[in-house]
């Protein structure tokens, strides 16, 4: 089940935060390098593979 | 596979031409034929002929392979060459590895070793020539019997009744009518081409350039890959050692590459220049310009005609999988033929033929098509991600994982396959039903050699087993009880192509009996 974020308020605010100053191309670099972070810190396959198909969902 | 789009020619020692020898007749029949004798059709052939069988092996040319072919032969098919018996002197003259490693840009970020466990007979790979190994396997092909006939090309064939080939030789066209007719004749098959089969699969765009090069040079026998490195970049390199001072060279050229000029030593050679630095000296052996290919054949038994190693399936050459695919096809098929030939198995058997290498051949493609995607990324994203997993690497352990340089050859274990009996007992590891039996050192030896080969083994730990089968008794502790999670009275049913088919914690006569049925074809 999904956790929730802990203190939204200021992780958006350092999501926002890991682009600025960066262009476009090493914006996305920095996007690629955080979704494996984060994959390895989830660790589960059937989990990850769900994540995958809820972002590619646009309401 | 590899498509050649140019090929120059090879430098080194003249070919020998084996004898060709007429049938004398105009028409033959024979009881097995094998077509195609690269490293699968040999292999077959040879283990049919241990296992008492009359073969005739035909192939259109009179010599070994040209070219820059298969080199490394994976932990697996050196077991089954040793149960071949040629296993000795392809260690002896190859070269043995276990390491790679993988550089981004200028440095390394990952290390692996296929092979950390000790207490095995071979290495995780050998690398030897595809031309050197055709060579010893030819030599124990006709050591052993098997009817070779060289310059004997297909030009036709007919399924309606007993497969029959039409075939033209330097004297004049015959007739081969074949009992069973066993296709090992390569990606471009033409056994596959006459019966009209459909090759389903994809072509990758990519050009890579291979340049087998003679240097002297003490870099470690090892595999080493680079994303990126300065000497070639924004493409893939790859560097193998193989026997007698050849190097393997694989540079990544992209899709706009042009085959022609790619493969003219001017182009060439400042390349390798660049990669090898400008103080050594090196000679061109062999060098292509190759795009590849993914493809199978939804079946690989056609009633008598039955289609072993590319001639079945193709990968890319990334992980080794192709060679060492098809070295396990004929591991495969030869035990079950030569069960049916004989009587002691029903023909349906030969149906799991498909049902084990199929799957095989599925999770080769995957493997080899995720490698090729990794190396070279069809998308921006693609593109990306690769970049996050290279650059996190060096700090981020499970990034090394991501990092696909090509997935390295292990055998498939047949799963979801009739021949196996399912767990009545808990066991933990990895011997399970499908799965090839472990090897693992004796006081006296190894383990695998004697298991299967002719027939069945029964394998107990701590226990005699009384039933119609060859058994080896083991110890219920030590390496070897360890490989297998095995306690007193635990016993294996090992096939001849030294898989397990049935494990047991205290089997039973029935059991094993019910197993064996089941193993032998009584699933069908």
């Amino acid at each position: 089940m999904t956790r929730g974020i802990e203190r939204p308020d200021d992780v958006y605010e350092a999501l926002i935060e890991l682009h600025r100053g960066l262009d476009e191309e090493a914006s996305r670099r920095a996007d690629a390098r955080l979704i494996l972070l984060l994959a390895a810190e989830i660790g589960d396959a059937e989990t990850l593979k769900r994540l995958i198909a809820a972002a590619r969902k646009e309401p | 596979m590899r498509s050649f789009d140019a090929i120059s020619n090879c430098v080194g020692m003249p070919p020998i031409h084996f004898p060709f020898r007429p049938l004398g007749a105009a028409r033959v029949h024979r009881k097995v034929v094998v077509v195609g004798a690269g490293p699968v059709g040999l292999t077959l052939a040879i283990d049919l002929r241990l296992k008492g069988l009359d073969v005739t092996l035909v192939d259109e040319d009179d010599t070994v392979s040209t070219g820059s072919r298969a080199i490394c032969w994976a932990k697996r098919s050196l077991e089954i060459f040793d149960r071949l018996g040629i296993v000795g002197p392809m260690v002896a003259r190859g070269v043995t590895w276990n390491t790679g490693r993988v550089f981004h840009r200028d440095r390394q970020v990952y290390e692996f070793n296929l092979q950390a466990e000790a207490g095995h007979a071979f290495p995780a790979f050998v690398n030897l020539q595809q031309n050197l190994v055709e060579q010893m396997l030819v030599d124990r092909a006709e050591t052993l019997g098997v009817e070779c006939l060289w310059k004997h090309r297909v030009v036709g064939l007919d399924v309606r009744e007993l497969p029959t080939l039409a075939v033209e030789t330097p004297a004049g066209p015959c007739t081969i009518e074949a009992d069973w007719l066993l296709a090992c004749d390569g990606a471009r098959s033409q056994i596959r081409r006459l019966m009209g089969l459909d090759f389903k699969g994809q072509v990758f765009d990519d050009r890579f350039l291979i340049a087998d090069v003679r240097m002297s040079a003490d870099f470690p026998a090892e595999r080493w890959f680079w994303f990126d490195p300065p000497f070639h970049p924004g493409g893939s390199a790859l560097l193998h050692r193989q026997a007698d001072d050849i190097w393997r060279i694989d540079l990544q050229l992209g899709p706009d590459a042009d085959p022609v000029e790619e493969r003219k030593p001017e182009r060439v050679i400042p390349r390798l220049r660049a990669m090898l630095g400008p103080e050594r000296p090196f000679e061109l052996d062999w060098v292509s310009v190759y795009t590849f290919h993914r493809r199978r054949l939804e079946r690989f038994r056609h009633g008598r005609v039955i289609f072993l190693g590319d001639a079945a399936h193709t990968v890319s050459p990334f992980g080794a999988r192709g060679g060492n695919s098809g070295i396990q096809d004929a591991d495969n098929l030869a035990w079950k033929l030569a069960a049916v030939l004989k009587g002691t198995s029903p023909e349906p058997l030969l149906d799991s033929y498909d049902a084990e290498r199929g799957p095989a051949a599925d999770e080769n493609i995957l493997n080899s098509t995720r490698s090729t995607d990794f190396i070279t990324p069809k998308s921006g994203a693609s593109r990306r991600f690769r970049e996050a997993a290279l650059s996190l690497a060096g700090d981020h352990p499970f990034a090394r994982n991501l990092i696909n340089s090509g997935r390295l050859s292990a055998p498939s274990v047949y799963r979801a396959s009739p021949l196996n009996t399912a767990d009545v007992d808990v066991f933990a590891g990895r011997s399970s039903p499908g799965s090839v039996a472990p090897d693992a050192p004796l006081d006296d030896g190894w383990l695998l050699p004697r298991l299967g080969g002719e027939g069945f083994t029964l394998l107990g730990f701590g226990v005699d087993i009384e039933a119609p089968l060859p058994s080896v008794r083991l110890p219920a502790s030590g390496l070897a009880a360890e490989r297998y999670d095995a306690t007193s009275g635990t016993v294996y049913l090992i096939r001849p192509d030294q898989h397990v088919a049935a494990r047991w914690r205290h089997p039973t006569q029935e059991g094993i009996a019910a197993a064996l049925a089941r193993a032998e074809g009584a699933f069908a």
